[in-house]
């Protein structure tokens, strides 16, 4: 498999290309029987985040793509790091969930060990090493929220491991859409409603002029001593009630003759099996 | 960029980081501080830079405090190097280490792509530099006070992001010296301005 370096280049230290064989191989025997490697489900997305006065609003939609097909239609982006951080994930699927879990785990035990509630600065720097030692091949763009004793804290973290700190960040395929609502009416020091208010017409631009946004608007509220988690906050894309019915009444067709040929079966054999229902 | 003067070190740099042509953070602070009064101005790649600088930030750190003296530039500058040579292949990273000790006083490091480290009174680096250097080798002179530094680095910053592209947003100044560091905001509309049209 030379073609593996050739193509990624050599290897990066701290990394190992057993899944490049594995994949590889799987494509090779994939075309041997006929089918074709599925593509990585990807949030095509839209998600941000805001700082607010006593702290921080997260958004995103909630449409998974798999190419031009909607995968899922209600998918949760929204994701828990420890009880005061949370993290909305563009970019692979896969990656963002397990990314998120295992940073979650980690910190759980670091907040353990420390015997204090974990801080937006750590959850940061554990996912850009983490990141970084990846160097961009797991696809997580992440918005990372949350309050602790300093505050309250909002994050942007890139595939390949930089970090922003910023008052209002959005990320994903909607997020110039999004980062046009925030440039235009952000203000620091927002009320509560005021900066739901403004994530939620932020996704909004981003579910309804992005393709690969769309769905419903998902809302966390992070404060001091309490978290919003509220799912969906604006069902922005309701399935539509049908007005009309194909169906036709009985006996709208009229039966011109009829013809009954009863068929004699003889009852050969007759078994029960009772099902285990216990 | 970043100039030396008696007494101290000028740091500046502008504010952009893009993805592209969109402008992931268009007021970045790229005046990165790695100890007390050593900081560091970064170009090239975020993701490496950042993990760079943090990195030899917890090693210059665990080092002051294994001296119990506060660490001197040279130092600094040296184990940026020493990661910028190793791993040259894989990182794209110029950065300027820049600072004050009581050894040397205020001293300017340049680490640029490829892990070479040397060190210049005047120094000036990323996609910008490339549009003042003749403006920095006909308007420095040796022997410039501190406010004067901070006049020509401002106004350097302010051509290379009117021409470059890549360049943008607020100029972030920042001094070292023996009183301490002292950092400053220059805001679009407060930039020296240059042309008339």
């Amino acid at each position: 498999y030379l073609f593996l370096h050739f193509v990624y280049g050599p290897l990066k230290p701290g990394t190992s290309n057993i899944f490049l064989l594995r994949n590889a191989v799987l494509e090779v025997e994939a075309i041997k029987v006929g089918c074709s490697v599925p593509a990585a489900r990807k949030t095509g997305t839209t998600i941000c985040g805001v700082v607010f006065k006593d702290g921080v609003v997260l958004g995103a939609d909630t449409r998974a793509t798999e190419g031009m097909i909607v995968a899922d239609k209600n998918c949760s982006k929204i994701h828990y790091i420890s009880p005061n951080i949370y993290c909305c994930g563009a970019g692979t699927a896969a990656d963002t969930e397990m990314t998120t879990q295992l940073i979650s785990s980690n910190l759980e035990l670091h907040s353990l060990s420390t015997g204090r509630l974990p801080r937006v600065a750590t959850a940061n720097r554990m996912l850009k090493q983490m990141l970084f030692r990846y160097q961009g091949y797991i696809g997580a763009a992440l918005v990372l929220g949350g309050v602790d004793c300093n505050g309250p804290h909002l994050y942007s973290i890139y595939p390949h491991g930089s970090t922003d700190k910023l008052p209002y960040v959005t990320m994903g395929s909607g997020s110039l859409a999004a980062m046009a609502v925030f440039e235009d009416r952000y203000k620091p020091d927002m009320e509560e409603d005021a900066a739901k208010q403004v994530v939620r017409d932020a996704i909004a631009a981003g579910i309804f002029n992005d393709l690969g946004s769309g769905s419903n608007i998902d809302l966390c509220v992070i404060t001091k001593n309490k978290v919003n988690y509220i799912r969906p906050h604006d069902e922005a894309n309701k399935k539509g009630v049908r007005t009309g019915d194909y169906k036709y009444k009985q006996g709208t067709t009229g039966v011109l003759t009829k013809a009954v040929t009863p068929i004699d079966l003889e009852l050969l054999e007759e078994s029960v099996q009772t099902m285990d229902t216990s | 960029m970043a100039v030396e003067y008696d007494g101290g070190v000028v740091i500046g740099a502008d504010s952009r980081t893009t993805t592209g042509a969109y402008i992931a953070n268009r007021v970045t602070d790229k005046l990165t501080r790695i100890h007390d009064k050593i900081y560091c101005c970064r170009s090239g790649s975020a993701a490496d830079t950042q993990a760079i600088a943090e990195i030899v930030a917890y090693q210059l750190g665990f080092h002051s405090i294994e001296l119990d003296e506060p660490p001197l530039v040279e130092t600094a500058a040296n184990l940026f190097r020493a990661s910028c040579y190793r791993y040259r292949e894989e990182l794209t990273a110029g950065i300027l280490v820049a600072g004050w000790d009581k050894r040397k006083g205020g001293q300017v490091y340049s680490v640029p792509i490829g892990g070479m480290l040397v060190r210049q009174p005047v120094s000036v680096g990323g996609s910008g530099s490339t549009y003042i250097y003749g403006f920095m080798d006909a308007n420095y002179k040796p022997g410039m006070n501190k406010e004067q530094c901070m006049e020509i680095t401002a106004a350097a910053l302010s051509l290379a992001m009117e021409r470059d592209g890549s360049s943008g947003g607020v100029v972030r100044l920042a001094s070292i010296s023996e009183e301490g560091v002292e950092r400053r905001v220059i805001l679009g509309n407060q930039l020296p301005k240059f042309s008339t049209h």
